[in-house]
C-alpha cells in the first residue's frame, strides 16, 4: 500500500465540511505556518521539499515562488489554476469536489508565503457545480477565522475569490488565464514579461495548479525534509494520477512516485489491469498532449530498465522513445483501439481549442485534422503521412504558447511509433473501415541493443 | 550634461550593431538594414502591443547575452524580444530559421485566397512580398478554404475577411487612434474573424481610415478607390495640406494619373509602416489637386512593381522626328480616342461611383 499525503482522509464522511476537516487535523498546517514560520521560511520549506509543479510542466514550485518580483507598494497575486481542461485529466476536480478545505488551506499558506492578500481560483466553466462547493467552503473558513482580516491574530489578511471560465482549453495557459481573469479575450500573452514580474493587472503573479497548492499542506505538516523522502530522486512526493481508458478501475489514484508503470496498470490497488483479458497496446501517461507510447516502450525504457511513474523515468529517452509525466492523465489503450482514430480525435480537439492568435497553430491544427480525417476515412495518401510530420514539425516550438507544442506532440508520437498502422490505413482503405489494425508488434519485447 | 547611456552590443548574422537597452531584435536589425531584417506581418512600430502573432520574424538566439551565454531553446519572435548585451542572433544565416519561416508563410497562405489579380492591394501587399521572397511556388493544402462574405464596414471601408491574416493591427489602430473601438476579433482558431459583430459602421471617428493603411493584405480597402486603378498605373506624389485636425500630420501620398487623384494614403516607409497617421477627411474627401500642396514625385524602390513605367534617372531619347522633318510635326493617322470605347479623356475615372463599366463610356457616335 503506497503512502498517501493528499487523499489519505478523502474517504471520511463529511470531510467536505469545515468541522469534519478541522477535527481530522485540518488547518493545522495553516496554524503552524502562520504562527511559527516567516513567509521566507515557508518558501524555503517548499524549496526543500523539491516538489515540482503538478500542472504539467513540472517546474519546481519553490523556485517559481522565489522568482516573484516584490516591488514596494504593488500588490501581488496568487492565482489557482483550476482550469483543468486537458483530455484525460480530472484529478483537480476530485480534489476540489471532495477536499475543498485542503485547497483553501493550501491557498492560505501559499498566499502567506508570497505575501498575496487577494487570491483567485480560476475554475473551468464546465465544472458547473464545483464553484458552489468552493464558495461554501470559503464561507465556512471565513466564519471560523481562517480567511478575512487578521487571520489567527497574525495580522495577515486574505480574500479568496472563485472565478469561472467560459470553457476554453487555452485559458489553462497561465497568461491566457490571467487575460481571461482580467475580463479580456483569453489569449496567451507574449513572454517576457513573465507573470512573476507582470501578471494579473500588471502586478507580480504566481499561477499554480490545484494539486500543487493542495500539496503545500502536507509539506508544511511533515516538513520539506520528510516530503522529499517520498518518491525517487527529483520526483519528490506523491502525485495524483487520473487513470482512464481500457482499465478495470478508472479513477483518481494517489501514487508515491516510486512504483513502476506496470505495477500501476496491473496491480489491484490501482488500475486493476485491462478488462476482458485484452492486451495493452499503447498509453498516454500524462494527459492528451504528451506523446503516446506503445506498450513495449511504456513498460521498459529503451535502455531495458523498468519504467517508473516518475518525471525522469517517463521522460527517459526523450521524445524518441520516452514521453512525459504531464498533468497525470493516464489514458490506456487496449489492442482494440485504433491509433489513427485516436490521433484524429486529439487533433480535432486542438483544432477546436486553438485561440487563433498566432499563425502556425491557427492554420496548422486545422490542416492536421483534415489530413488525419482523410487517412481515417480511407482517403489518405502515402504522402499524407510525411505531410503530417512536416506540419507538426513546423508548428512545434514556433508558437506563442505551448498549445502549439501540445497539438504537435501527439501527432508526432503517433507517426513515430505507429507509422505502420497509418500506412496500413492508407494501403487498405476498405479493410480499415471494417476492422482495426490490432495489437501488431507493439507489445513485442524491445530488441536488445548489440554491444558496441 | 546628459548621462551617457550604455549601449548594448548585438551581433546579428555576424554584423555587430550597438543599440539602446530595451530595443527589440527586429529594430536592432533594422538599424543594420538590408537582408538581415526579418520580415514582419503583424508588428507595427507605431502601434503599442503589436507583434508576436504572425511568427514570420522568428530568429534564433545563439547566445543569450554576455552574462548568460546559453542559447535560447526555441526560435523567438524578434519583434517582441529585447536585446541583451552581447547577444548573438542568427537570422538568414540559420537554416532552421529559414525553414520555420517557410512554414509560417505556407500557413499564412492556407486560407488566403490567391485573388491578387482582382485585389486592390496587389503591388503593395506585404504578404505578396513575403511569399515571393520566402514562400514556395505551390501549396500542399488540398481542402476547402475558409471564406466569408464581403462586408461594408462604414461608408468608406470594405472588409474582405477572406483575405485577412489576423495580424490584429487594425484592432490596435482603432484602440490607439480612435476614441472607441467598434470592431474586434470574434470566435477563435481558424474560425476567428475581424468583425463589428452588430454590423456597426466604423465611421464615427475621424481616424479609422488608418486601418486601411496598416492592413498588410487587402482585407481592408478604401471604398472610394476600390477597383479604380492598379497601383502600378498610378503615380505616387508627395503632398501636404494644413489639416484642421491637430492629430493629423497632413503629409500624404496622392496616387494620381494625369491630374486626377485616385487615392490618398499616408506615407509609408520601406518597411510598409506609415510615417504619420492621417485623418479621414484628408483620406476620403480631399480628392482635388487644388486641396493639396504638391511636393513632388515620391521615391519608390526600384524593385517595386509600383515603379514600373516610372523611369527614374533615365535619359529620354532626343525627339528626332521633328528634326528630320524640317520642323514639321508628324501627322497623327489615328487618335486612339476616336476608336476606343474606353479610356476617354472626357470621363473622369476617379469620379465614377465604383468600378468603371462600359456603360460609363458613351459610344463614339454619342459623343462626337
Amino acid at each position: 500500500m503506497g503512502r498517501k499525503l493528499l487523499l489519505d482522509k478523502a474517504h471520511i464522511e463529511g470531510i467536505r465540511y469545515f468541522d469534519v476537516y478541522r477535527k481530522n487535523g485540518g488547518y493545522a498546517a495553516a496554524e503552524k505556518a502562520l504562527k511559527s514560520m516567516s513567509p521566507d521560511q515557508v518558501t524555503e520549506e517548499v524549496k526543500k521539499s523539491g516538489m515540482r509543479g503538478r500542472g504539467g510542466a513540472g517546474f519546481p514550485t519553490g523556485m517559481k515562488w522565489s522568482f516573484l518580483a516584490k516591488p514596494e507598494g504593488v500588490p501581488c497575486y496568487l492565482v489557482c489554476n483550476a482550469d483543468e481542461s486537458e483530455p484525460g485529466t480530472f484529478k483537480d476536480r476530485y480534489l476540489m469536489e471532495f477536499l475543498p478545505h485542503l485547497l483553501i488551506e493550501g491557498l492560505l499558506i501559499s498566499s502567506y508565503a508570497l505575501g498575496a492578500n487577494t487570491t483567485y481560483i480560476y475554475i473551468r466553466g464546465e465544472y458547473a457545480w464545483i464553484p458552489d462547493i468552493l464558495e461554501e467552503a470559503i464561507a465556512e473558513a471565513h466564519k471560523n477565522g481562517f480567511l478575512g482580516k487578521n487571520i489567527l491574530g497574525t495580522g495577515f489578511d486574505l480574500e479568496i475569490y472563485v472565478q469561472r471560465g467560459a470553457g476554453a482549453y487555452i485559458c489553462g495557459e497561465e497568461t491566457a488565464l490571467i487575460e481571461s481573469l482580467e475580463g479580456k479575450r483569453g489569449t496567451p500573452r507574449i513572454k517576457p514579461p513573465f507573470p512573476a514580474v507582470k501578471g494579473l493587472y500588471q502586478c507580480p503573479t504566481v499561477v499554480n495548479n490545484v494539486e500543487t497548492l493542495a500539496a503545500i499542506v502536507p509539506i508544511i505538516n511533515i516538513g520539506g525534509d520528510e516530503y522529499v523522502k517520498y518518491g525517487i530522486g527529483k520526483s519528490a512526493g506523491t502525485k495524483l494520477i487520473s487513470a482512464c481508458g481500457n482499465i478495470n478501475k478508472p479513477g483518481v489514484y494517489e501514487i508515491e512516485m516510486n512504483i513502476s508503470v506496470e505495477e500501476f496498470i496491473y496491480s489491484d490497488e490501482y488500475c486493476g489491469g485491462i478488462p476482458n483479458g485484452k492486451r495493452l497496446k499503447a498509453c498516454i501517461p500524462g494527459g492528451s498532449s504528451v506523446p503516446i507510447v506503445p506498450a513495449n516502450l511504456l513498460l521498459t525504457t529503451a535502455k531495458g530498465e523498468k519504467r517508473m511513474m516518475t518525471y525522469e523515468s517517463l521522460n527517459d529517452g526523450g521524445f524518441a522513445t520516452g514521453t512525459m509525466m504531464g498533468s497525470g492523465g493516464f489514458i490506456v489503450l487496449d489492442e482494440d483501439q485504433c491509433v489513427v482514430r485516436h490521433t484524429l480525435s486529439l487533433a480535432r480537439f486542438y483544432h477546436h481549442e486553438s485561440c487563433g492568435q498566432c499563425s502556425p497553430c491557427r492554420e496548422g491544427t486545422g490542416w492536421m485534422e483534415k489530413v488525419l480525417k482523410n487517412i481515417e476515412h480511407g482517403k489518405g495518401k502515402m504522402s499524407d503521412i510525411d505531410l503530417l510530420w512536416d506540419i507538426q514539425r513546423k508548428i512545434e516550438g514556433n508558437t506563442i504558447c505551448p498549445l502549439g507544442d501540445a497539438a504537435a506532440w501527439p501527432v508526432a508520437a503517433a507517426i513515430r511509433h505507429f507509422r505502420d498502422e497509418f500506412e496500413w490505413h492508407v494501403l487498405n482503405p476498405d479493410e480499415a473501415q471494417r476492422r482495426n489494425f490490432g495489437l501488431a508488434h507493439y507489445a513485442d519485447p524491445l530488441p536488445v541493443a548489440a554491444a558496441v | 550634461m546628459a548621462e551617457e547611456k550604455k549601449l548594448f552590443k548585438v551581433k546579428i548574422d555576424n554584423i555587430t550593431v550597438e543599440v539602446e537597452p530595451g530595443t527589440t531584435i527586429l529594430n536592432a536589425a533594422r538599424n543594420i538594414g538590408g537582408e538581415v531584417v526579418p520580415p514582419a506581418m503583424c508588428y507595427y512600430s507605431k502601434l503599442d502591443g503589436s507583434g508576436g502573432k504572425c511568427r514570420t520574424c522568428l530568429v534564433k538566439v545563439t547566445k543569450g547575452s554576455e552574462a548568460d551565454p546559453r542559447p535560447m531553446p526555441k526560435l523567438v519572435a524578434s519583434c517582441r524580444t529585447t536585446v541583451m548585451d552581447g547577444m548573438e542572433v542568427a537570422n538568414i544565416t540559420s537554416p532552421e530559421v529559414l525553414e520555420a519561416r517557410k512554414g509560417v508563410v505556407e500557413f499564412l497562405l492556407i486560407n488566403h485566397p490567391l485573388d491578387c489579380p482582382v485585389c486592390d492591394q496587389a503591388g503593395e501587399c506585404d504578404l505578396q512580398d513575403l511569399s515571393y521572397e520566402h514562400g514556395v511556388s505551390g501549396t500542399r493544402y488540398e481542402f476547402k478554404r475558409r471564406t466569408f462574405e464581403k462586408e461594408d464596414i462604414g461608408e468608406h471601408i470594405k472588409l474582405h475577411m477572406t483575405r485577412c491574416i489576423l495580424c490584429y493591427r487594425c484592432v490596435f489602430t482603432a484602440d490607439q487612434l480612435t476614441e472607441k473601438r467598434q470592431h474586434g476579433i470574434l470566435k477563435r482558431g481558424d474560425a476567428s474573424e475581424i468583425s463589428t459583430y452588430m454590423r456597426a459602421s466604423l465611421d464615427q471617428t475621424n481616424f479609422i481610415g488608418n486601418v486601411i493603411d496598416v492592413c498588410p493584405v487587402g482585407a481592408l480597402t478604401d471604398r472610394t478607390a476600390r477597383f479604380k486603378n492598379r497601383v502600378w498605373f498610378l503615380k505616387p506624389v508627395d503632398a501636404h495640406r494644413n489639416c484642421e485636425d491637430p492629430k493629423c500630420c497632413g503629409k500624404t501620398v496622392l496616387w494620381m494619373r494625369g491630374d486626377e487623384i485616385f487615392r490618398v494614403t499616408a506615407r509609408k516607409d520601406k518597411y510598409g509602416e506609415v510615417e504619420g497617421f492621417i485623418c479621414d477627411t484628408c483620406r476620403f474627401e480631399k480628392k482635388e489637386v487644388k486641396d493639396w500642396v504638391v511636393e513632388g514625385p515620391r521615391k519608390i524602390a526600384r524593385h517595386s512593381v509600383i515603379s514600373q513605367g516610372h523611369y527614374v534617372g533615365v535619359h529620354k531619347p532626343q525627339e528626332t522626328v521633328a528634326r528630320v522633318m524640317d520642323g514639321r510635326q508628324p501627322k497623327l493617322l489615328m487618335d486612339i480616342h476616336t476608336v476606343s470605347e474606353v479610356n476617354m479623356p472626357q470621363v473622369d475615372l476617379s469620379q465614377l461611383e465604383g468600378p468603371a463599366h462600359s456603360t460609363d463610356f458613351p459610344t463614339n457616335k454619342g459623343v462626337q
